[in-house]
Parts: structure tokens; C-alpha cells; sequence
């Protein structure tokens, strides 16, 4: 076993692995990282399964010292990496010597980095899973939900590797480009204007910096919603249209029943995208069908593991 | 009618009333328990909901059309099932009234307080569905003598125990957390606690009963703020 030691949590560094399964029926959130695909990539530059727990760094202004030589990956937001004040690359796995420090600075570009041990980081699963819901106080270190705090230790294993890694390029997403999110239309699409629908595709829609983990609430142009009476289950990336015309859309700290209408569903692998946007960041919306988005996850699935 | 529809790509919703009843809480605790021995290998996650059920599924290994295939002949037996009255499980929760709105509920209802209480405190009320936050029952059944509106804006705040009011249910919040329900009571018990088997106390289609206590009681109980 193998640890670092917290000198600087940041604002907000939560453990996430794949999410609280099977305890929706008694209105347990699924939590779980917000970018599927970083925090997926990290664990396989270690050669982790998918599901392996994993450090989610909103903003950045991390630092952390190696208590023994291990190896970890880093991927998501464009955070400065320095270890003992020598840049290294994002998207990599890299070697700690004992007592090297690794800072992680704030972010140029997108709003969340993963940084995985090999693995996996350590810690008590709370109802099968260490991700950490601070609203509900459930899991992370110590299972009750609480961030990344100074003097924590993250423990993962001491597996080694002969040399470091990166994520091919091509494969690594441009954060600063206009985001354009894949959009399956159902739920009560039926239900809304025709005019409604269109208006949600046709305008640009900013990223309001009320948005958090659990939902990304958008503003524009204010939509006119039908009513819906009773509240069903609700899954994420559901857009929700609340009578004041702005849409909600649901984050992976997201509530499992809700009332309001819903127009369709983000492409699961889009709100990655999503979630590496800054506040204020213009939002284009494009309908995709349903095949189409399940073939895409299903080779996710195949080549990071279910 | 009941319908199937995708929700998103990887959950199924099924549609089983327009309108929920009585007896449905019960109907859908039942369908989704049979869903879970004959289907638990294909999902994540049964939510049932007021009028439906949610299946989220693993995409890995089945998909809408396949699920919905096996599904169809367990439904086809559940709507065959005779409706059983089934009783469900007792619960009586002490409860200190001495919420935040009471008095407010009291004047906008016109009741006095002591009538108020003795109206909540008298009626018998069923699980309909949990959700929102872990361990919120939505009660069904309110006194419709009580029925009032949600708060135009919601209290950023609702402390942990919190007992509820709005429209025609009643509720706990286990945790704090915000909300926008009339606050009449705190209830001592802790209804969520991860660490205890079941987490949950309550499950869908169980009655509930409330009983008044003073603050003493409530301490005495474990209750806290």
C-alpha cells in the first residue's frame, strides 16, 4: 500500500467511483464523477477497471506528497502538474518518488481533473460505493460525504509500471471549444409546443454559474412548459423544463424523482463536455436518436469495462 | 393504458396509471419486486414512482427492445393478479409539533392549533413513494381540510426531522435539506441511517400514524436542535 498525503485540498476534491447503484428506490443519488470519460481514461492509463475510485479536483489548487514511490494518472481539466516544481503532462500516468511533492494548479481549461492510484483509491464503501454526496453526507474517506481535507491520506496500491503514458492526443477532448450536446428528444417532448422544441434547438442557450453537481441550470430565451402532476424517475442528463421557462440538466448528483416535464436526455457521455464548462458558456443543443447514443455507450462500455 | 417508453438511453419507464390510487403504491411495490427476482441481472435500478415505474437497465447487456419483451408477460400476469387488500406494515412516529408554520397552516385553514394537530395526528396515512432525498416518503392522504399549496419560494433550509405538509401528503425530511412544504413538527427518529438494515424503515404501500409529544419526550428520544 502506498499513500499521499493532503497539504492543499482545494475547494472542492471529492472520491467518486462508478456511482451508488441500487438504492435509487429509497432516493439514494447515483453521485459518481461528472466526467465519465476523464475519470475513465485516468483509471486506464493505471490499468484499473472502471469502476476503481478515483479523485474528482473541481478548479484544482491541490497538493500532495508522495509518502512512498507510487504511481498515479491525471486526466480532465488543463491543470498545471508540477512535481518539486517540474512540469509534467496532463493525460499521463507519472512516478512519485517517497517524499516528491505534486502540486495541481488551477485550471486553464475545463473544470474538473481526475487524478487515479494504482488500484484505486482507498476507502469504505457506504450502500456499495465510496462516491461522495456531500448533500446527503455519504461516502468518500470516511463515509460521510465530507471533501478532501488537509491531512488526509489518499492509499492506493504499489503496483509499477516500466515507463510513463499518455492518452493519445486525438483522443483528448478540446474543453475551450463551442460545446454542441447531443440531445435523445422523449420523455414529455410530446407535450410541449412544437414551437417549444424547436426554440430549445434553435437558440444558444449560457451555462448560469447557479449549476453545480447536481444539476446544470441554463439560460435563455424562457421556454413555455406543459404541466406535469406526479413525480416519476428520473435519470441523468434529463432536461427538465421548471415553469419559469429555464431548463435544468440533471448531473450525476442529481435527485432519482422529479416532477418537472422533461424534453429529453443529454448524451450521457456529452455531460463529460458539460461538466468541463465555466459558468457563463454558451450551450448548442443538437437531437441525435436513441440507437445511435446506446451504440456509442455500449463501445464505451467495451473498452473501459462496465 | 400502460406504456413503455425510453428514458434516455439506458432506463425504461413504464407508464401504469394517468392517475395514482390508493391501492397503487402497493400494485407497483409488488411489479417491481417481481422485476427484480426475474430481471435483476439486466438492472441497476427499480425507482417506482406515483403513476410508473423506472428500470435502469445495463446497457451492456440487454436493451429497450429485449427488456421490453420480457417484461410484457410479467406485466400481462400482474394486471391478472387480483388487487390483494394488502394491510401493510403499522408505524407510529412521535412527532413534537412545534414546526415553523404551524401557526400560519392553523390561521389558513382556520383551525385552532389543537384541532390542527389532532387532525394530522388522527388520520392514518400510506407510503405512495420515496424519492427526492434518501428516505423521503411522500404520505398520502392528508386531511383535505389541511391542503395547502407549496411555498411560493422554498426555504433554503429545512432542518433534519422535519414534519411537512403540502397538498394532500405529509412527509419527513431525513436530512437537511432545502424544501418548499409547511413545516408543522420535528420527529425524533432518525428515518435514513445508511448503516442500519434496512436504511430505510419505510417501503411503499406501509401506513403510518402520528402521535404527539412534548419537547421532553423529544429529547428523550434522541431528538435534537
Amino acid at each position: 500500500m502506498s499513500g499521499l498525503r493532503v497539504i492543499k485540498p482545494g475547494p472542492l476534491s471529492l472520491l467518486q467511483d462508478a456511482g451508488r447503484h441500487g438504492w435509487q428506490h429509497l432516493g439514494v443519488s447515483p453521485a459518481g464523477p461528472m466526467d465519465l470519460l476523464a475519470a475513465a481514461w485516468a483509471n486506464r492509463l493505471l490499468g484499473n477497471p472502471r469502476q476503481c475510485a478515483v479523485l474528482e479536483i473541481a478548479q484544482g489548487g491541490v497538493e500532495l506528497e508522495a509518502e512512498e514511490a507510487l504511481w498515479l494518472a491525471f486526466t480532465g481539466a488543463d491543470m498545471p502538474l508540477l512535481v518539486d516544481g517540474e512540469p509534467r503532462l496532463n493525460w499521463s500516468r507519472l512516478h512519485l518518488a517517497a517524499g516528491q511533492r505534486l502540486q495541481i494548479g488551477y485550471a486553464r481549461s475545463g473544470q474538473r481533473g481526475y487524478l487515479a492510484l494504482v488500484d484505486g483509491i482507498r476507502a469504505d464503501a457506504v450502500l456499495g460505493s465510496v462516491a461522495c454526496q456531500l448533500r446527503e453526507g455519504l461516502g468518500g474517506l470516511e463515509g460521510d460525504g465530507a471533501r478532501l481535507a488537509v491531512g488526509d491520506r489518499l492509499a492506493g496500491g504499489s503496483g509499477g509500471f516500466p515507463r510513463g503514458a499518455s492518452v493519445p492526443w486525438p483522443w483528448q477532448p478540446d474543453y475551450q471549444a463551442e460545446q454542441v450536446l447531443r440531445v435523445m428528444i422523449g420523455g414529455d417532448a410530446a407535450t410541449f409546443a412544437e414551437a417549444q422544441t424547436r426554440a430549445f434547438f434553435e437558440q444558444p442557450w449560457l451555462l448560469s454559474s447557479q449549476s453545480d453537481r447536481m444539476g446544470a441550470r441554463l439560460q435563455g430565451d424562457a421556454m413555455v412548459a406543459p404541466q406535469r402532476q406526479w413525480s416519476q424517475g428520473v435519470v441523468s442528463g434529463a432536461i427538465q423544463v421548471p415553469p419559469d421557462g429555464q431548463p435544468i440538466i440533471l448531473m450525476a448528483d442529481r435527485q432519482t424523482m422529479g416532477g418537472y416535464p422533461v424534453l429529453g436526455w443529454v448524451h450521457p457521455l456529452d455531460l463529460g463536455r458539460l461538466a468541463q464548462c465555466p459558468a457563463n458558456r454558451l450551450l448548442r443543443f443538437v437531437a441525435m436518436g436513441l440507437e445511435e447514443a446506446q451504440d456509442e455507450l455500449r463501445e464505451f462500455y467495451r473498452f473501459f469495462g462496465r | 393504458m400502460i406504456r413503455l417508453e425510453p428514458a434516455g438511453a439506458e432506463a425504461l419507464l413504464l407508464v401504469l396509471a394517468d392517475e395514482p390510487d390508493a391501492g397503487l403504491p402497493v400494485r407497483i411495490a409488488m411489479l417491481a419486486d417481481t422485476l427484480r427476482q426475474q430481471l435483476g441481472h439486466l438492472l441497476l435500478d427499480l425507482v417506482p414512482g406515483w403513476t410508473g415505474l423506472l428500470l435502469h437497465y445495463d446497457l451492456s447487456r440487454t436493451d429497450h427492445q429485449r427488456l421490453a419483451l420480457l417484461i410484457e408477460p410479467l406485466l400481462e400476469d400482474w394486471l391478472a393478479q387480483p388487487v390483494a387488500a394488502q394491510a401493510g406494515r403499522l408505524h407510529e412516529i412521535p412527532i413534537w409539533y412545534c414546526g415553523e408554520d404551524l401557526a400560519w397552516v392553523a390561521e389558513s385553514c382556520g383551525l385552532a392549533l389543537a384541532d390542527l394537530v389532532a387532525i394530522h395526528s388522527g388520520a392514518e396515512y400510506r407510503v405512495g413513494a420515496i424519492g427526492f432525498s434518501p428516505g423521503f416518503a411522500y404520505l398520502g392522504g392528508l386531511d383535505s381540510r389541511l391542503a395547502l399549496p407549496r411555498r411560493a419560494s422554498p426555504r433554503v433550509r429545512v432542518p433534519a426531522g422535519s414534519l411537512a405538509i403540502a397538498e394532500r401528503q405529509t412527509a419527513i425530511y431525513p436530512q437537511a435539506s432545502p424544501g418548499g412544504w409547511h413545516l408543522l413538527g420535528l420527529c425524533p427518529w432518525s428515518l435514513f441511517d445508511a448503516r442500519r438494515e434496512p436504511p430505510c424503515p419505510l417501503a411503499l404501500g406501509d401506513r403510518v400514524r402520528f402521535f404527539a409529544i412534548d419537547e421532553e419526550r423529544y429529547r428523550a428520544e434522541g431528538g435534537e436542535a
